[in-house]
């Protein structure tokens, strides 16, 4: 009975395999503050995922070079241990787990997407890890009384909420027909929260209101019925991919609303991708370079533009931007906290009062960034070049809406 | 039991047994070993024994995490309520309520998923071959796309499992907790399979999987065994769902709970790579193929997948018969076989 | 439950139409496929996956400033030999094995592919603007892209063009001879390796013309290959091997239905829609069969 020795021998090679993988708590090695961070390399996510990973890099190469953190008179440099979670929530939470467990990580950075950061937060939140995310920006996140979650973001119903007031607005105050098309995914449906509400509080009437399948790349049935229907505002919201499918079909289907309220335009590149088509799309971001905010590390908006263009070869998206700003939050905490235990970090963290060049941040007491406005910004063109103008908040307008939409005839 | 097995069981019940309290760290890691386990030799049930190459165990997986969420939460707490806006309401369960709930969720979890598969079965098990493979993949394509549209259920933004109650022990509890429950379904599992495979049923399905049509002539009712197989199946693999989707802590449909590309896949691989039709070929399966994946995986940043894909055409395309088979092959004693020395001489001389 | 459809009937018009020209495109992947289960009894997952190849061999070209229409003639032949080298590589060690290998080996392929089109092509969502404008119908209430037309007329272009080349060529009766009984071909003199190698090449080719068509009409992401491969086995398994003019009949019953389900149950099921579809002809079948097993009894 050979076969049973060869069964014992793999197993004990497999203890063997175990018990040597060294479980070094590798929160601080040497001089290097190692921070964990699960982001979307591969799968669905992966593009948002790899300006997200970009955005990390670039922030903590530039502390590292401006001098580091300084706790406790001494200097330490930011490392990040990255895995992929391949934009799949329950492989998220499992390397959380990981870094955690195994790595012994005691700072997490947060990935890419709504759904995966509530896949992420429970696994923090119960080994109490300090997370400070970038790009979860799901509404239920802040309202299951997390304590060691931060977001530097705002919440996703508040995306386009604004596009919704701003309709009514325009229609002289009058409840506006609204019509919806949001992805099946946890950011998307958390967008389509703050429509619906915005909706109950101008009296407005949602009459389409569809959800898209993750594969799902043909709007078109949702368009015809838009044409059928005649709404006044027409929102959507599908990640990158929504937003150039829906781009594509509606110029296709010459489908005419008086706005179009979307997410994502800068990151699926949409004015350079469909030109003239995007003509007009309203769309929601957290972060544009013309916004006026400082800080020392990465001047204003425009020159973080410009650096990261130089570095990475492509205009940084607001999910990049938002990514340095975590970096920051995490240099600023460890330095007010004057220590490297996670707990007094913690705290820093939840006193944070901070300008970075992304925007203020100011951590709510269930760990909402509740200084930073959402910016709404359209798509203008200007001979076959397109650009993104903020039209919203006015402060930082740099063109007026155009309300209604000129028709595709017209066009 | 002869002797070196019981050293060999022995030594695996007690290293199972230790294994949290020596690597602490790992306690998760190696419950997801378990489920793995599990899901290769339910798999194999139906690819290996039954020669019924089934995509679709995924559905009975994803079935039972939503049903052991929706009645650990349901049986307290109203769940629409739990699952309205993306689960913005969160009510704590006490300790006595969540292992209520957990015990009737996995039992549930368990029994209804049988209990489909016995509804299914015989519309579904009457196919044959690639369209038996096919219907079954659309199965669980189609149960998690449907599960996305499910409002109850939290649809395409997905439900938190109920948090591990406060007050009785922190996450090193939880994880060991989770833990022998896991080491627990999976020593049941093998146990059970070990019993029914030396039985008539055992001896059944592998007469399916050699001839069908021969089997039926022979007077056997060979449908009563294809579905009751497949029921012994759905209950494992919806018990292992159930404590999956507890131990991630939140259920996605088409990502975590109906996960055909991954778990769906790994569950056919990692059955093929120990060995189908073994019962040892799935626990080693399962095993290498999970050290790979969690100890390889990370120098491959990206590139995993690239890994995985070339790991899979290396395996199927050079190792069909799995670990197992090439022992098998390469050591034949040791498998009981009776080589006869001198017929093989003569085989080798005919060649 | 969405009846607007009922009460607008113009929009059945648009929901059919969008359909059959959404369908056309799905039967000529499937055609692909059909013809490949037909002569290796190969079911490849990376069908979709070739798809995205050609589309993204289309995309480039309209970087480079060509009119991504153009594809159609270059990505076929690029993908033909990209399809000749897979079968040399790896799918001529599972062409005699059971049939569950292949679809392993080839998901496989599937999963390498969709990562090394992640890092040579980039992971972002892209679109080639064909620019062709749009014909409106009922004073711009039923619209039909052009770019979805000039599809189509391609694919059922091309799809005539592969079956006179099926009957009339000397390639194409070695295909067709192969596809009946392999080993009596080969018995003829038939070199049936050559003939598996350039059956895989025809029909990586024609899901190049596929991607190209598909990179003007819809959107292209590595990832995106899985639901044009199991649209296609669905096309083929409908309509049975082997029968060409029912996968191009199939393959827009598809579509139709596809739009319909979009409509009447709402978007969010309508993939779910057609999975079930796919179980239930199954199921359908099983007991057809079976019946007909009873009545020779």
């Amino acid at each position: 009975m050979k076969i049973k020795n060869i069964i014992i021998t793999f197993i004990s090679a497999i203890a063997l395999v175990l018990s040597s993988a060294s479980i070094s708590l590798a929160k601080v090695v040497g001089d290097k503050i190692i921070l964990g961070a699960a982001v979307s390399l591969t799968g669905k996510y992966s593009t948002n995922g790899e300006h997200t990973k970009n955005g990390y890099n670039f922030a903590v190469e530039r502390i590292n070079s401006m001098g580091g953190v300084k706790v406790g008179g001494k200097t330490y440099k930011f490392d990040i241990i990255y895995y992929d979670d391949e934009s799949n929530s329950g492989r998220a939470a499992q390397l959380a787990e990981r870094l955690i467990k195994q790595d012994g990580v005691q700072y997490m950075l947060g990935p890419y997407s709504s759904g995966l950061t509530k896949a992420i937060a429970p696994v923090t939140e119960e080994n109490k890890i300090p997370m400070v995310e970038a790009n979860g920006a799901s509404r239920s996140l802040f309202t299951k009384g997390y304590k060691y979650l931060f977001a530097v973001l705002s919440a996703a119903n508040q995306y386009l909420e604004v596009a919704i007031d701003l309709a009514v607005e325009k229609n002289g105050g009058n409840p506006v027909k609204i019509a919806m098309a949001f992805e099946q995914d946890a950011f998307s449906q958390d967008v389509r929260i703050g429509v619906v509400e915005a909706a109950k509080r101008t009296g407005s009437k949602i009459i389409i209101d569809d959800k898209l399948p993750k594969e799902l790349n043909d709007m078109a049935a949702t368009l015809a019925k838009v044409k059928a229907t005649k709404p006044d505002v027409l929102v959507v919201s599908g990640h990158s991919k929504g937003a150039l499918t829906a781009i594509r079909q509606i110029a296709e289907m010459k489908v005419d609303v008086k706005m179009l309220a979307m997410t994502h335009c800068d990151a699926s590149k949409l004015a350079k991708q469909h030109g003239k088509n995007s003509e007009y799309a309203l769309c929601a971001a957290q972060w544009h370079k013309s916004l006026s905010y400082k800080d020392e590390f990465f001047g204003d908006g425009m020159q973080y533009d410009k650096e990261f263009k130089a570095q990475f070869g492509y205009a940084p998206p607001y999910q990049a931007a938002e990514s340095s700003a975590a970096l920051l939050v995490w240099k600023d905490a460890f330095e007010r906290a004057n220590s490297l235990d996670k707990d007094k970090v913690r705290d820093a963290l939840s006193k944070t009062e901070m300008q970075t060049f992304y925007g203020n941040i100011k951590f709510s007491p269930a760990g909402q960034n509740i200084a930073k406005p959402m910016v709404l910004f359209q798509v203008r063109c200007e001979g076959d070049k397109c650009e993104n103008k903020v039209v919203a908040p006015t402060k930082w307008a740099a063109a007026k809406l155009v309300h209604p939409i000129p028709k595709w005839s017209e066009r | 039991m002869k002797k070196s097995n019981l050293i060999l069981y022995g030594t695996i019940l007690i290293l199972g047994l230790v294994a949290p309290f020596i690597f602490p760290g790992f306690k998760l890691q190696i419950s997801f070993l378990w489920i793995l386990i599990v899901l290769a030799m339910t798999w194999d049930v139906q690819g290996g024994q039954m020669g019924y190459n089934t995509f679709g165990n995924i559905l009975f997986f994803g079935v039972g995490m939503y049903l052991c969420a929706s009645v650990q939460i349901g049986m307290f707490f109203p769940l629409a309520e739990w699952t309205e806006a993306g689960g913005e309401k969160t009510f704590v369960h006490t300790a006595p309520q969540y292992f209520q709930g957990i015990v009737f969720g996995l039992l549930l979890a368990g029994i209804i998923p049988a209990i489909i598969a016995g509804l299914i079965g015989y519309g579904i098990l009457g196919l044959r071959g690639h369209y038996f493979a096919i219907c079954t993949l659309g199965l669980g394509i189609a149960a998690g796309e449907i599960a996305g549209g499910i409002e109850l259920i939290g649809a395409g933004q997905g439900m938190t499992t109920p948090p591990w109650p406060k007050n009785i022990g922190g996450t090193e509890l939880r994880s060991q907790f989770f833990y022998y429950i896991c080491f627990g379904l999976v020593i049941f599992t093998f146990l059970f399979l070990q019993w029914a495979y030396k039985t008539r049923f055992g001896l059944v399905l592998n007469a399916i999987r050699d001839n069908e049509d021969k089997a039926e002539a022979m007077g056997i009712y060979t449908m009563r065994y294809k579905i009751i197989g497949w029921m012994v199946s759905a209950f494992f693999v919806g018990i292992a769902g159930g404590l999956m989707g507890n131990m991630v802590g939140y259920i996605e449909p088409v990502e975590v709970a109906f996960a055909g590309p991954t778990f769906g896949v790994f569950m056919v691989l990692m059955a093929i790579l120990g060995g189908k039709g073994t019962l040892w070929g799935p626990v080693i399966g399962a095993t290498v193929f999970h050290l790979f994946k969690e100890g390889f995986w990370t120098f491959f940043l990206g590139w995993q997948y690239v890994a995985l894909g070339v790991l899979i055409v290396v395996i199927v395309v050079f190792f069909p018969e799995g670990i197992m088979g090439w022992l098998r092959e390469k050591y034949p004693e040791k498998f009981g076989e009776v080589v006869d020395e001198a017929d093989r001489k003569a085989q080798v001389e005919l060649k | 439950m969405d009846l607007l459809i009922f009460q607008a009937p113009i929009l059945m018009v648009q929901a059919s139409l969008d359909g059959i020209l959404l369908g056309i495109l799905f039967a000529l992947i499937a055609y692909g496929m059909a013809l490949q289960w037909g002569v290796m009894n190969i079911i490849n997952i990376a069908q979709g996956e070739l798809v995205i190849v050609g589309g993204y061999i289309a995309y480039f070209m309209y970087k480079a400033g060509v009119h991504p229409g153009f594809g159609i003639i270059v990505s076929p032949i690029i993908m033909y030999f990209v399809g000749w080298g897979l079968y040399k590589l790896v799918i001529n060690k599972v062409v005699d094995r059971d049939l569950f290998i292949s679809i392993l080996a080839t998901f496989g392929i599937s999963i390498l592919t969709q990562q090394l089109m992640n890092f040579i092509f980039g992971s972002d969502v892209v679109v080639a603007q064909s620019n062709f404008g749009t014909t409106m119908f009922f004073d711009g209430m039923v619209t039909l892209p052009n770019a979805k037309i000039f599809a189509a007329i391609v694919s059922i272009a091309f799809a005539i063009g592969l079956v006179i080349y099926m009957r009339k060529s000397k390639l194409g009766r070695a295909i067709r001879a192969t596809a009946q009984n392999a080993r009596a071909a080969k018995i003829m003199g038939v070199n049936t390796e050559k003939v598996y190698a350039a059956t895989f090449g025809i029909n990586a080719a024609l899901c190049g013309v596929a991607g190209s068509l598909i990179a003007i009409t819809f959107t292209l992401h590595p990832y995106v290959g899985l639901p044009y491969t199991v649209r296609s086995f669905m096309i083929v398994i409908i309509a049975g091997l082997g029968n060409l003019p029912g996968v191009a009949i199939s393959g827009m019953g598809l579509g139709v239905f596809e739009e319909f389900a979009d409509y009447i149950l709402g978007t969010e099921f309508r993939i779910g829609s057609v999975f079930m579809l796919l179980v239930l002809i199954l199921v359908y079948r099983r007991f057809k069969l079976s019946r007909k097993r009873e009545y020779l009894k």
